[in-house]
């Protein structure tokens, strides 16, 4: 019989990389963001706040910043899953109801950001 | 022949070295992060509705309640943050030695805590 290696299938490095260079996403644009809202005015009113998420700039900014978070999440929170959940039942409920979620979240932020 | 070995696995008694205590918490921020995220997609919606809604994330965001929460929330995001910087180091192989991984884990752990502390006082 051919031994053949129990590897999965085929997505650990492609997700150990993505879970990098999402976080490097992340990070640059939480630096961004950061000050970005320091410039803002003490006593901001509501029309200044929406300006600042119109500008083309932190709008699509957030929009790539939010995709890489959700696809950051759904790595990690798989990783979790498959660490302590024995049971595959459970598991593959976890993660259906996971996926769902993010998908959720998904629409949402873009119907957040792009209805300003 | 392999012997069998003891298990001691009574989480109370388990003494976890630095980095160990780093990287179970940068699993668990991680994971009450994303729990987080509907709250704060709510009051990203809220903030940014009309003006009306406006003043009402105004009244929640200036709650004391609220700001308890968000705290927590910022000292996950950072203790993520620093964790996963220190991550990737440790992937080109900077610092994977263990007096600097040890060094490097008490930076995550304390830099998290005291910039959160700078924040507090700001916000409150």
């Amino acid at each position: 019989m051919v031994g053949r290696e129990v590897s999965g299938a085929h997505y650990g490095l492609r997700d150990w990389l993505a879970q990098r260079v999402t976080a490097v996403i992340m990070a640059a644009y939480t630096l961004i963001i950061l000050v970005a809202i320091a410039g803002l005015p003490r006593t901001m009113d509501y029309w200044q706040w929406k300006l600042l998420w119109q500008a083309p700039v932190i709008n699509y900014a957030t929009v790539l910043f939010i995709a890489s978070l959700l696809f950051h999440a759904w790595i990690g929170m798989r990783n979790i899953f498959m660490d302590y959940i024995k049971s595959p039942g459970l598991r593959l409920m976890l993660y259906v109801l996971t996926i769902g979620a993010l998908l959720l979240y998904a629409f949402w932020s873009i119907q957040i950001l792009w209805s300003l | 022949m392999a012997r069998p070995r003891p298990k001691y696995l009574n989480l109370l008694q388990i003494r976890l070295p630095v980095p160990g205590l780093i990287s179970i918490m940068h699993r668990a921020s991680g994971a009450a992060l994303f729990l987080f995220i509907p709250v704060l997609l709510t009051l990203f919606e809220l903030s940014l509705e009309s003006s009306q809604t406006f003043l009402r994330f105004k009244a929640v965001f200036s709650h004391w309640a609220f700001k308890l929460v968000l705290i927590g929330l910022v000292w996950a995001y950072l203790h993520h943050l620093f964790a996963g910087i220190r991550h990737l180091a440790l992937d080109l192989h900077y610092g994977s030695e263990l007096p600097a991984a040890r060094a490097t884990s008490w930076i995550v752990l304390v830099g998290a805590i005291v910039l959160t502390a700078i924040i507090t006082v700001k916000i409150w």
